[in-house]
């Protein structure tokens, strides 16, 4: 299986910048998973890959060798699509095959590669079954079994589960995984669904406005976000603006409150920071009366997530996010006063000294 | 259990009332052309005889089905492609090309063949002088439109772009992808505007007549003049063979039986 190197990868219509200099090595076998919003490249970039779109500037690499100018169907790299890309006129089993009678391979090899494949995606038994017969997320599989059969040098993956309902999604994306992992296929997935990249990625490229803003585990982009737009796109996070207020102790000032955060230790008395809190790690309380010190707030609004409860709570000039579990919903009536809580090492902390307060913009996708 | 179903007594009225649209003038044509020549009195096949004896007839009936058989294959070669390239980079182009499928509608024949007959004139004369050139050359203007709108819907109701990337991440080049993937879920639409232009070839007499060629209509009028039960007998002959090579394109297109419908979405 092969590495893959994108140097310096520009692509521009027009007057907007789809990508705006991309540099990311992917090393044989890995998973990675381009996420982001709509327009933010991440499908530009895998056109690029794919040789279906040429770059404005810059270089793609498979194995060491430049395929910038390479066409699509020389490049040896399978792809699944977003749209149902099956061709109506022939069944399942002869779309799997298209790609080796391409290769005029002998008709027994092609069907018993065919054969295995969809058996790998668990669709033997619909082989003879043609594309309309066959429901989406059996279209998907055997999208997934014909991008295979050519044994690719590289899958790639553009959002192929955003038409299927819930719970297909959830089984599918485990299967791909499974199918990753057993091939050990060089493989770039291309999805908007935060839950779905970091859920089967061995790395995860968050993207914005053409360029990576962070590359890592799905742990690190999710625990450690290196930038607002990570923090906030990934996952959700309370961003709470405050000011370092002793950096000895660790302790910002928010709403005249002090509120222990390890992670301003060291950090310039009086630096704008934006705390970064997950819901999760929120703890609320019930109180009656005016407490003395502790951030104080009232609930405004709870909705039902199934495993967790989750709480708005407007403390201070900030709407809290309080994720609770079924035994802890008790404070969470709308209208309750409740204390806020964190612990002090779980926060987050990014620098707000020199720009604004930053917001996600989400653009459409610029026409290719 | 599944309800029974009825049809309204006024559906059914409007129905018959459709088919007689058509059926009657057909069999008032068939009665006429059952009349004898000398008494005009009724039936004798003698006019359905008459017909076949005559070799004008195979012979017209012949060229003007070659003609018919070339056109299409012309407007096919010349209007897939473009019509495919169009939908996938050009689409721009659409109403351009939607626009100047109507000249021919807007443009009377008589005046197109006058204007050809100047246009062509100093070309060799195995294109010039013969049906087979000139006439052919002149019927794919004619079928352009039926055959562009045809096709233009037939693309429309595929998703070319997404159809092609898959033929070419899967390795294959721009014609196995024309020939294998994308004529394949169009063939409905072809099928369409080969009828239609066959229908048109078999029936077109203006262009034939001044351009001095003696095609299948021709030959009907050429009768039509003399032998008045003939010719309704002719009509009907006429009509029988344009239905019947209609069915064998379709038996010839939808031979394989791979459906063209789209997958579920």
């Amino acid at each position: 299986m092969a590495g893959v190197e994108l140097k310096q990868l520009h692509r521009r219509f027009g007057d907007v910048v789809a990508l705006a200099g991309i540099d990311l090595e992917i090393p044989s076998g890995e998973f990675v998973s381009f996420l982001g919003p709509s327009g933010c490249g991440k499908t530009t970039a895998l056109r690029l890959i794919a040789g279906f779109d040429r770059p404005t500037s810059g270089r793609i690499l498979v194995d060491g060798k430049d395929i910038t100018g390479v066409p699509p169907n020389r490049r040896d790299i399978g792809m699944v699509f977003q749209a149902y890309s099956l061709f109506p006129n022939m069944t399942a089993v002869r779309n799997v095959e298209f790609g080796l009678r391409v290769r005029k391979e002998g008709r027994g090899v092609r069907r018993g590669r065919a054969r295995e494949l969809l058996e790998l995606v668990g669709l033997d038994q619909a082989a003879d079954r043609y594309p309309h017969q066959l429901s989406g997320g059996m279209q998907q599989r055997v999208a997934l079994a014909r991008a295979l059969a050519i044994e690719p040098r590289l899958l790639l993956l553009d959002e192929p589960l955003s038409a299927l309902d819930a719970k297909v999604r959830v089984q599918l994306r485990e299967e791909i995984r499974r199918i990753q992992t057993r091939l050990g296929i060089t493989t770039i997935y291309v999805t908007h669904d935060q839950e779905e990249a970091l859920s089967i990625s061995d790395r995860v490229a968050v993207l914005s406005h053409g360029q990576i803003e962070q590359i890592g585990s799905p742990g690190e982009i999710y625990g450690a976000p290196a930038t607002p737009f990570v923090a906030e796109f990934v996952g959700t996070m309370n961003r709470i603006e405050s000011t370092v207020a002793d950096p000895e102790s660790g302790r910002v000032e928010y709403d005249r409150t002090a509120l222990p955060v390890d992670a301003v230790r060291g950090r310039p008395r009086g630096e704008r920071v934006l705390l970064l809190v997950r819901p999760e790690t929120v703890e609320l309380e019930a109180v009656a009366g005016s407490p003395e010190n502790g951030l104080v707030g009232e609930v405004v609004s709870q909705t039902f997530l199934g495993s967790v409860t989750r709480l708005r709570v407007l403390a201070g000039p900030t709407e809290w996010t309080a994720d609770l579990s079924a035994d802890g919903q008790r404070c969470g009536t709308v209208g309750a006063r409740v204390s806020l809580r964190f612990p002090a090492s779980s926060a987050k902390v990014l620098s707000l000294e020199g720009q604004s307060m930053p917001e996600l913009e989400l653009e459409p996708e610029p026409e290719s | 259990m599944t309800p029974r179903r009825f049809i309204s007594p006024t559906a059914v009225l409007w129905l018959l009332i459709g088919a007689a649209y058509f059926l009657v003038p057909l069999i008032a044509t068939f009665l006429f052309s059952l009349k004898n020549d000398q008494t005009a009195k009724c039936c004798t096949l003698a006019n359905y005889s008459g017909v076949f004896d005559d070799p004008e007839f195979w012979k017209t009936i012949r060229l003007s089905f070659v003609i018919a058989l070339e056109t299409i294959a012309f407007t096919l070669a010349l209007l897939v492609p473009t019509v495919y390239w169009v939908h996938l980079k050009l689409p721009r182009l659409r109403p351009v090309i939607g626009f100047l499928a109507l000249v021919p509608f807007v443009v009377a024949p008589i005046i197109l063949v006058v204007g050809l007959l100047d246009l062509y004139r100093g070309t060799p004369t195995w294109f010039y002088a013969e049906p087979y050139g000139f006439l052919a050359a002149t019927y794919v203007i004619l079928a352009f439109p039926y055959m562009y709108f045809s096709l233009d819907t037939g693309f429309r109701a595929i998703d070319v772009h997404t159809l092609t990337e898959a033929s070419q991440s899967l390795g294959a080049g721009w014609l196995t992808t024309l020939f294998r993937v994308i004529l394949p879920n169009i063939k409905a639409a072809a099928l369409g505007g080969s009828f239609l232009t066959l229908a048109i070839v078999m029936g077109e007499f203006t262009i034939a007549s001044l351009a001095q060629f003696k095609t299948f209509p021709v030959h009907i009028q050429y009768v039509s003049q003399n032998k008045a039960y003939q010719a309704a007998a002719l009509t009907l002959v006429a009509f029988g063979i344009t239905w019947a090579a209609m069915l064998a394109l379709l038996a010839v297109g939808r031979g394989r039986g791979a459906p063209t419908t789209q997958g579920a979405r």
